[in-house]
């Protein structure tokens, strides 16, 4: 089994952005996501700078894939769409259909926001290119284990297995209206929320986060404690995703576990401790995706 | 430009065709569609029923099979697709890429329109379902602007179909797991967003509380409109303040930009509502019907009457209604 990286979705500053990366060049994970998924006004770093960084993790023996956007509205954006899925070095993860379309024939990934929900989708895309696909967040263990049974020869299934859920996407940017800023003025705000603004219910449960124009849970998905599970299911890879603090621990910790340096549940139990909100993997579970299994906190 | 309109019975799809529906769209009586509430929805006789219905007096029949089927209940799409073809839908709105493969496949003379929760916010993932599926329409997601919209007609190998009015999402359709975030269930995995079991009233001192997967999602003060609770248009606290964090309880009416729409090659105008009364698809279908007849007439001079928008603003979801995305500053 490994260990993915998944791309940024906050907006970090070149410096942070290029810093993190080097210290996940020197981390024991297998592979790197790339590039900005969430918002094309997010263009500090930019395409050359992507392929450049890719290439510094590529010689740290990383496997790299660049990542496209997830909501495509401007034609600006099909733009950057069509450079990554040209760009003929790595590997790309695609977030929309419009990308698949571009890779035509050529192997490609497939991010959680494309919906793979049952096996059909599965053999029509591996047809296409498929060579990996990510399974939908909002997916039960019962589904995936069904998916796997039927997986077309060549395909990898990777598992958004640790960070905050991708939950929604939006033509409004939620970070901006929370300033009273118009989307086409937004003064980067989202740029002073690293980890997103908590949103919370008006019984003081911290929900949602908001992160520009994707909406993201509050609680941290967590599935390190079920690692013997996924062995047993035949997961190929477990994702992280990125948050600005800690995340270099939590692949430490997947990797320990997974070298059987620590017990899974020791190892899940000290990433708990640190999340900005607190865990939760009720979708796993058939549950709603805010409800957690250690706490069994489901009202 | 077509009307399409909606129909969550018999009533309904009846007073949709009566009142100049050019299609009317409706679904079966499970989680194969994105209206699954109970009460709702058609069994397979008062299907066959509506669709002799529309045929007789001119009008098209689509089957709504938008949902995204799991393994464990992939049978019931199947069988939803082979009942369509041979009830004699005109079209059949899908989503799912395995849906509309095995459609495509075992019935080659469907029409197929790709789902508004299909995502399809581009030409390029237009194209993928074109080449792939031989869609021959698509319902874009309420996210894009005019000129965003007016884009994807000109280099769309399909035609286009818009939200004209009713419900809004603010986030692009088949993306959205807000509701099974907090209540397991959502339009993608079982066709409804906020569905009923999980929701919960309660009266109180300061108000109407209303919960959804145990979570307070509002108050709702006496006086106050009390709409049916989704998460995005509800009041949150963010940054210390408590407001609409996500989008007011509004509704989409675009019928002031009908001309524009007209002008920009858009094939048909599509209604949000099968939940809704047979009233509400009866006044909101006389209206439209109007308003489109009066724009192909004469869209230079077209202004919406006074009393076209009092009959819709008594129907309206909240008491706002807002042009959406469509309008860029909304975004």
């Amino acid at each position: 089994m490994k260990l993915s990286l998944g791309p940024i979705t906050y907006f970090w500053t070149k410096e942070k952005t290029l810093e993190f990366y080097e210290q996940v060049a020197k981390s024991p994970v297998d592979i790197v996501y790339l590039g900005e998924i969430i918002c094309s006004k997010r263009a500090v770093i930019r395409f050359s700078d992507w392929m450049e960084i890719g290439e510094q993790l590529a010689a740290a023996g990383k496997e790299v894939v660049m990542s496209t956007m997830t909501l495509l509205e401007a034609e600006s954006e099909l733009k950057m769409m069509r450079r990554i899925c040209e760009n003929g070095r790595f590997l790309v993860e695609a977030n929309d259909i419009g990308a698949i379309q571009l890779m035509k024939g050529k192997p490609f990934v497939t991010g959680p926001s494309v919906n793979v929900y049952n096996q059909r989708t599965l053999a029509k895309l591996a047809k296409v290119g498929l060579c990996r696909w990510v399974f939908p967040v909002e997916l039960s263990e019962e589904t995936f284990a069904d998916m796997q049974e039927d997986r077309p020869e060549g395909v990898e299934s990777e598992l958004f297995a640790y960070g905050r859920l991708p939950l929604a996407y939006s033509a409004r940017c939620f970070t901006a209206r929370a300033h009273n800023l118009p989307k086409d003025d937004c003064d980067y705000k989202c740029g002073e929320y690293p980890d997103g603004m908590t949103l919370s219910a008006q019984d003081e449960t911290r929900f949602l986060s908001l992160n520009g124009i994707q909406t993201q849970s509050a609680h941290t998905f967590n599935l390190l404690a079920e690692l013997d599970e996924l062995r047993s299911l035949g997961v190929d890879i477990l994702r992280i995703s990125p948050q600005s603090e800690h995340t270099l621990e939590v692949i430490e910790a997947f990797h320990n576990a997974m070298q059987g340096e620590e017990s899974p549940e020791e190892a899940a139990a000290r990433l708990n401790k640190n999340m900005p909100t607190g865990p939760c993997d009720g979708y796993w579970h058939g549950k709603p995706g805010i409800a957690d299994s250690v706490l069994d906190n489901y009202k | 430009m077509e009307l399409v309109c909606p129909a969550g019975n018999l009533p309904s799809l009846k007073a949709a065709v009566d009142n100049g529906a050019d299609a009317v769209y409706f679904g079966f009586r499970d989680d194969t569609n994105a209206r699954h509430f109970a009460g709702l929805n058609f069994s397979p006789e008062k299907m066959a029923e509506g669709v002799q219905y529309a045929h007789d007096r001119g009008a098209r029949a689509f089957l709504a099979l938008n949902t995204f089927p799991q393994p464990e209940g992939w049978g019931r799409w199947q069988d939803a697709v082979d009942r369509a073809a041979e009830m004699g839908f005109d079209a059949l709105i899908a989503a799912d890429i395995g849906v509309l493969d095995y459609a495509c496949n075992r019935w080659p003379d469907l029409n197929l329109h790709l789902s508004v929760q299909g995502s399809a916010t581009n030409y390029e993932a237009i194209r993928f379902f074109h080449e792939n599926f031989g869609i021959t329409r698509v319902v874009v997601p309420r996210v894009l602007s005019l000129p965003q919209v007016k884009h994807v007609v000109e280099n769309s190998p399909v035609s286009i179909e818009v939200f004209g009015f009713g419900s809004l999402c603010v986030m692009v359709e088949g993306r959205c797991l807000l509701s099974s975030y907090a209540t397991g269930e959502s339009p993608n995995t079982f066709g409804a967003c906020s569905p009923a079991s999980a929701v919960e009233w309660r009266e109180t001192d300061k108000g109407l509380e209303t919960r959804l997967g145990g979570i307070l999602i509002e108050t709702v003060e006496k006086g106050e409109n009390a709409g049916y609770p989704t998460i995005c248009k509800a009041r949150f606290e963010v940054g210390g303040n408590t407001f609409h964090a996500i989008e007011e309880p509004t509704s989409l009416n675009t019928m002031e930009m009908l001309p524009e729409l007209q002008k920009a090659g858009i094939a048909a105008v599509k209604i949000e509502g099968r939940q809704r009364s047979p009233v509400y698809v009866k006044q909101v279908t006389k209206v439209w019907r109007a308003a489109l007849d009066a724009c192909a007439k004469d869209p230079e001079h077209f202004k919406p009457k006074t009393e076209w928008l009092a009959e819709l603003a008594k129907v309206s979801e909240g008491s706002q209604t807002t042009f959406g995305a469509y309008h860029r500053p909304w975004q």
